[in-house]
């Protein structure tokens, strides 16, 4: 029940901040007036610094203890179970309440969450970086627990019999021996249970578990299918508005010239000004589109790099970082003068984007100086205290409510759209909904880093690695180390001052590390003449990772047909947040170099499993993401334009580009539930990369991987 | 602007649009139906797909006036008497769905396919689904859906 900050999240939290808001208001000239006579300036200077502190670590946010902050059951008996994550696909919704209700022995349809709300559930830093399953689950556990034991107490006390002496299973309390029985909503009366909870009570054991560790199917599934269930873009209020934002020409633009006069014209259309930001509002989409339209605006552009300079610009600019060091074991440079071979190479990623299939939306109304805000965000109180900052109001005045939300991948981690329809709603004095296109998605939203990563090796002739040594520059740190047995060793990162407005990606750095790193193991282990899979089982000492490259081996039947020149095997693995995997791929390359990935085999262990079928899914799900990285997506930029911003030249993975996927899901009853949205993503590229050299002998070395 | 006559899943209506107006915003934002979802307005992603006249469009670049006096069925039509579609238990049997906001496009396109071909092979549903985006990448599930609702529906 701690809640001193996590170096894992804290280092998350670095890597999710979003560098540079989209918009920064003056509010009307009241408003500026006020903001410039000092006092008001140092408070809205503080309250962004606490913004970013509470997004950083928990910060001054003490995590409530007392059960009724977390678990609320009602007279007939439901549970509310209140959590600051919130569900983009991820089914949390379903793993959570699966846990709850194992732990506090109630049926599963007794379970309901109450996710995202910034007024009904304590506090939380965001959804990212697979906290969810070890943080929040152990959390919501303890608390059931608890619950059940107060129960058992209650009914005790009812009864004049022992706690001891008494069951809990299937929402009721009962005494065997006389086979009386009362349900918890019985029991409680719907009152609040006040028990503060200062030590982890004991969890059932995963080999006992009866619901959770089950494929119990996603709890409100038939809301998909029915389209019933109401994403923030769906969502309307009485005398909603639609919001529609003037984008400027490019990045880091600013507003030249605006000529309004002919959009004043249209009727019950509102126009707001305020500083560079330009938007309407009207009654229907139509309306507020032909507004837009009809605004003749100017911008200037400041000279930016493009694409093609990009990796250059990234290693020119590299800097040092203070929050990372180099980590140094032994001697690199004395260990590759003695080395029987060695190896260097450079290694680099694009820029990326999520491209959520619902693009951001957000619903805004005011009632005087509170703001109530519905978007799909992962950080609803990150985006709470945004909005605070950018309206000068405090945080206590802004509700956020993250209805679930049609994906994100670590791409939603900001309120734009939040801002941006809370400052229509402002100015038309009517709730407004924004939502973007996805034009504006590909360009305004933010991107996964690229970055080139650069790697020197040196080995002796039995397949021993003795030197490794690894710079990223500005991808990021996640999974930069080396999980092999390696005696001397420097690995650095290098923060760059970006060229894009760049973010949290699913995975985030540990695709482009595992992409380096298992394609330099391949490297190498063609440099030795020793198998890929045997090479790397004689450099590892962990044993989780043996068996997560042992298990897909005996899967994919790994080494039993050679690679052909129209036909590639390749491996790859590692760990990443308490995740272990490992993936082969089978690759057929087509008469003019074309690749096609045929088959993927991958060996996922995260610990205990809660939801074999969610996790199934969700490791599907990542490789058929990873193809994407791996073989297509690139974000083309140019002079601050995106030169792509359209799913008709920005390529994702289809239908078509399935491969056979085939999974073997290792469940460690053993050990604590790790995350799983976003390691099985990291093995896709590199085992791609490793097929392709096997097939063709060219070693591609850029994500995406273009051959020929 | 003008009332323009529309029959959806049924019902008719009188909506007051502009003949260009894309058929998507009329349905979600004036009819309230927000089961069809917007995706990428550009007929890329098939995340709005509905049936007009029984077969699929991409509503986002429909215009409205061309679904005058026509049928338009969106996923709010496809459940009977408090029925699933076959289509819509198969999704659900298989897990087809991460996210779920390609799902009601994914099962009208779908509906389709099995409207002219009653038992398709795994390619024929790769082909016929292939500009709709999954983007959590649920495709091997979807196809399976697919499938699994054939099935039923020729046992049925």
């Amino acid at each position: 029940m701690s809640s001193t900050p996590d170096p894992a999240l804290a280092l998350e939290t670095r890597q999710h901040e979003v560098d540079g808001d989209l918009h920064w208001f003056e509010l009307g000239r009241r408003d500026f007036l006020k903001l410039f006579s000092g006092g008001l300036l140092i408070c809205a200077c503080a309250a962004k610094a606490v913004a970013q502190e509470s997004g950083r670590t928990h910060g001054s946010h003490e995590l409530p203890k007392d059960v009724a902050a977390w678990l609320h059951i009602t007279e007939d008996g439901n549970v509310t179970v209140f959590t600051g994550k919130v569900e983009v696909g991820q089914n949390i919704r379903t793993s959570l309440a699966q846990q709850v209700a194992e732990e506090l022995r109630a049926p599963l349809e007794s379970i309901s969450l109450t996710m995202g709300d910034t007024d009904l559930v304590p506090w939380d830093a965001g959804t990212f970086g697979s906290r969810t399953t070890p943080t929040m689950g152990p959390r919501l556990r303890a608390m059931a627990v608890a619950a059940r034991q107060m129960l058992i107490n209650l009914a005790a006390q009812d009864w004049h019999v022992e706690p001891s002496e008494l069951v809990a299973a299937e929402g009721k309390i009962t005494y065997p021996k006389t086979n009386q029985s009362l349900g918890y909503g019985e029991l409680t009366h719907g009152q609040k249970l006040v028990k503060v909870i200062e030590d982890d009570p004991p969890f059932t054991p995963v080999t006992r578990w009866k619901t959770a560790g089950t494929p119990v199917p996603k709890v409100d599934g038939s809301a998909f299918v029915t389209g019933k269930h109401q994403y923030t873009s769906d969502m309307s209020r009485p005398g909603m508005l639609y919001g529609k934002i003037l984008r400027p020409a490019g990045f880091k633009a600013s507003l030249a010239s605006l000529d309004d006069q002919a959009a004043k014209q249209l009727p019950n259309v509102t126009l707001v000004r305020d500083s560079d930001f330009v938007g309407v509002a009207a009654p229907d989409l139509w309306s507020a589109e032909q507004a837009l339209t009809a605004l003749k605006v100017q911008w200037k552009v400041p000279p930016q790099i493009s694409d093609r300079e990009l990796f250059g610009y990234l290693k020119a600019n590299a800097g040092k970082s203070d929050q990372e060091p180099p980590k140094v074991t032994g001697s690199v440079e004395k260990a590759v003068a003695t080395a029987e071979f060695k190896l260097s190479q450079s290694y680099t990623v694009a820029y990326i984007q999520h491209a959520p299939l619902e693009p951001r939306a957000a619903l805004a109304e005011w009632q005087g100086d509170n703001l109530t805000v519905w978007t799909g965000t992962q950080r609803p109180f990150a985006v709470r205290d945004e909005l605070a900052a950018a309206f000068r109001i405090p945080s206590q005045n802004v509700r956020v409510l993250v209805p679930d939300t049609g994906s994100a991948y670590g791409g939603k981690h900001t309120g734009d759209a939040a801002i941006e329809a809370a400052r229509l709603a402002k100015s038309a004095g009517k709730p407004v909904r924004v939502t973007w296109t996805r034009e504006e998605e590909f360009t305004w939203a933010y991107f996964r880093p690229a970055g080139v990563i650069d790697i020197k090796s040196g080995a002796l002739r039995d397949g021993t690695i003795t030197a490794w040594e690894c710079h990223n520059y500005n991808s990021g740190p996640a999974a930069i180390d080396v999980p092999y047995n390696i005696a001397n060793r420097l690995i650095e990162f290098h923060p760059v001052d970006p060229p894009l407005r760049q973010g949290s990606y699913r995975g985030l750095a540990a695709t482009a590390n595992h992409f380096a790193r298992e394609s330099h193991m391949d490297e190498l282990s063609h440099a030795a003449g020793i198998d890929p899979l045997q090479f790397r089982l004689k450099n590892i000492s962990d044993d989780r990772l043996r068996a997560v490259f042992e298990a897909v081996a005996e899967k994919a039947a790994w080494g039993k047909q050679k690679s052909t020149p129209g036909r590639g095997f390749g491996l790859a693995g590692g760990f990443e947040k308490g995740g272990y995997i490992a993936t082969i791929a089978e690759v057929e390359i087509g008469p003019a170099k074309t690749v096609r990935i045929r088959r993927i085999v991958e060996a996922f262990e995260c610990g205990a499993v809660v939801n074999p079928n969610g996790l199934r899914n969700q490791i599907e799900g990542a490789i058929m993401m990873g193809v994407g990285g791996a073989l297509f997506e690139v974000v083309r930029f140019d002079n601050g334009r995106m030169q792509n911003p359209h799913f008709s030249e920005y390529r994702v993975p289809r239908f078509k580009d399935m491969p056979q996927i085939e999974v073997v899901m290792v469940d460690r009853k053993d050990l604590p539930s790790a995350g799983a949205g976003e390691t099985p993503i990291v093995g896709v590229a590199p085992a791609v990369a490793n097929a392709i050299f096997a097939a063709t002998g060219d070693r591609l070395r850029a994500m995406p991987l273009k051959p020929g | 602007m003008e009332a323009i006559a529309v029959t959806v899943n049924g019902k008719q209506h009188r909506v007051t649009a502009a003949q260009d107006e894309p058929l998507l915003w009329v349905l979600h934002d004036k009819l309230q139906l927000t089961g069809t979802k917007y995706g990428c307005g550009e007929g890329q992603c098939g995340a709005c797909t509905v049936l007009l006249d029984g077969k699929p469009v991409r509503s986002c670049l429909t215009r409205f006036s061309a679904a005058a006096g026509k049928h338009v069925i969106t996923i709010e039509g496809l459940e009977q008497n408090g029925v699933l579609h076959p289509l819509q238990q198969a999704f659900l049997r298989e897990e087809a769905f991460q996210c779920g906001y390609c799902t009601s496009g994914m099962i009208l396109a779908a509906t389709a396919l099995l409207g002219s071909n009653r038992n398709p092979t795994d390619d024929e549903i790769v082909r016929a689904m292939n500009g709709n985006v999954c983007r959590c990448g649920t495709y091997p599930r979807i196809v399976a859906a697919v499938r699994r609702a054939a099935q039923s529906t020729q046992k049925g």
